[in-house]
């Protein structure tokens, strides 16, 4: 799976697409086959503050748990539905309709911050 | 630097994610641990379990140790018969849960857990009053499980010997693919099927060889992600999380390993001691009510007080449900008590259910 150029990424494997003020969040590929079969997804509620580099939430495969990180800082609009019924979308379009949250970004200059899909694969790859 | 079993190539060319497990570098999952759940549930898996320890006691009064140091009863045992058995410590903690099979009256074959055969090799080697020949063998075996429905037919395309003829917890020896094997009718998954102890040279061949017999049935090489949610769903215990040196066959409810006719053995008599005095806490398996899941380690709490902690927990994938086992007061642990889950920080409803959680359909 290639890493969208318009996206920007965490060294925890998150991504964010920032269209205006708003910013879409998901996990990468690379997170989801490193989790293997997703089985639970743990999201804030809409209205809650998050800050970069906190934790937002967490993820659970059938093996473990592990922690999603916020790129950003900011106040949660809306969480994906479909991952509370249907958590194995992460592991088949996780850069796709597994998106995570969407966050009213308080401070855009922190995405100048986080990684550039060349960036992200290099540090993958290193 | 973390020991290498005999097959750790052959299982990264088939794409394997290898791990650190108790040293070893093992195959935790090749396409996926639900996938490869389901392949042994309804047809078969083949996992490389060549970590597990084989220790050897053989001479005249070889029967006299084993019952020394272990719990079961082996006197009861046939030539070419296996049971499961504990491996106490003096204060009647486990050293280790181990399966003996006898070979004969002057030779027994336990295999025990990977991280424990050094530890376990030196406690029998230090029990051993009878002048037998103790040889801590791990690394002269290679150990592969065929696992599943499917798993006689699919080892009975490989060897002569008369599989239907060695029932449950019964073993041979004989020939799978021309090499000399060890076929035991055990297994860890809580499903049918044939654990093989093999010469390591043999095994790349025998495993190659399983996966070609079984792909018509549906084989899928299995890792041990999926050897774990096998054996918790079908409520065995794991050392290290159910059972361990501070835990005793009776809270860990395994007293049916226990034989107390058998006369002494090591840890007998703190066992008794602990049997009248009652049994504080006992081990209870649980299912999730509320969202989330209850993983190794985390605090269990019953009417909003500390009560016990989660043993083993996870996703079940053949009852879709949040399962796990936990250690609770005794007068908590039989099943239909509401219990709460500390998952991080926050009390998330489950129930106790009774263990196991699954058994195969006859």
């Amino acid at each position: 799976m290639s890493y969208p150029e318009n996206f920007r990424y965490t060294k925890e494997h998150e991504w964010i697409l920032v269209e205006g003020d708003t910013g879409t969040v998901g996990l990468t590929d690379h997170a989801q086959k490193e989790l293997g079969d997703i089985v639970y997804v743990d999201l804030p509620k809409p209205g809650m503050a998050v800050e970069a580099g906190k934790a937002l939430g967490s993820v659970e495969s059938v093996k473990a748990v592990s922690d999603i990180y916020s790129p950003v800082s900011g106040e949660v609009l809306e969480v994906n539905g479909l991952l509370a019924t249907a958590p194995e979308k992460l592991n088949e379009d996780p850069h796709g309709a597994a998106w995570l949250v969407k966050i009213r970004l308080s401070n855009p200059a922190e995405i100048d911050g986080l990684m550039s899909a060349a960036d992200y694969q290099a540090y993958l790859g290193g | 630097m973390l020991k290498q079993i005999p097959l750790a190539e052959v299982h990264r060319a088939l794409g394997a994610k290898m791990v650190d497990f108790g040293g070893w570098e093992m195959p935790l999952q090749y396409t996926g641990i639900l996938e490869e759940h389901r392949a042994v549930r309804t047809a078969a898996g083949l996992f490389d379990v060549s970590h597990m320890g084989e220790i050897e006691i053989r001479g005249p009064q070889a029967l006299d140790l084993v019952q020394w140091v272990s719990t079961n009863n082996a006197a009861k045992l046939a030539d070419g018969q296996v049971h499961y058995s504990g491996l106490l410590y003096e204060h009647g903690g486990f050293a280790d849960d181990i399966l003996v099979h006898r070979v004969s009256a002057t030779h027994f074959f336990l295999c025990v857990n990977a991280s424990n055969q050094d530890k376990d090799y030196e406690h029998i080697a230090s029990q051993n009053r009878w002048g037998c020949v103790v040889e801590n063998n791990g690394s002269k075996y290679a150990q592969l499980a065929v696992q599943g429905p499917r798993a006689p037919e699919i080892l009975q395309k490989l060897t002569a010997v008369a599989l239907a003829e060695i029932r449950y917890y019964r073993f041979r020896d004989g020939e799978v693919c021309g090499r000399a094997a060890r076929i035991a009718r055990t297994g860890y998954t809580g499903e049918d099927g044939f654990e093989l102890y093999l010469a390591p040279g043999d095994a790349a061949e025998v495993w190659h060889a399983l996966l070609d017999a079984g792909r018509e049935f549906g084989i899928k090489p299995c890792g041990l992600g999926a050897r774990n949610t096998l054996r918790m769903e079908a409520g065995m215990a794991l050392y290290g999380h159910e059972i361990d040196a501070s835990i005793t066959p009776l809270e860990a409810g395994l007293e049916w390993i226990v034989k107390w006719d058998k006369g002494d053995f090591c840890g007998r008599a703190r066992l008794e001691k602990r049997k009248a005095e009652g049994v504080r806490r006992r081990l209870a398996g649980f299912e999730m009510r509320g969202r989330g899941i209850g993983r190794d380690g985390y605090e269990v709490r019953a009417g909003g007080q500390p009560a016990g902690w989660v043993t083993s927990g996870g996703p079940s994938p053949a009852l879709n449900k949040n399962i796990g086992m936990c250690y609770l007061p005794a007068e908590l642990a039989q099943p239909g008590t509401a219990i709460e889950i500390m998952v991080r920080e926050q009390p998330v409803e489950a129930v106790t259910v009774p263990i196991p959680f699954y058994r195969r359909p006859k």
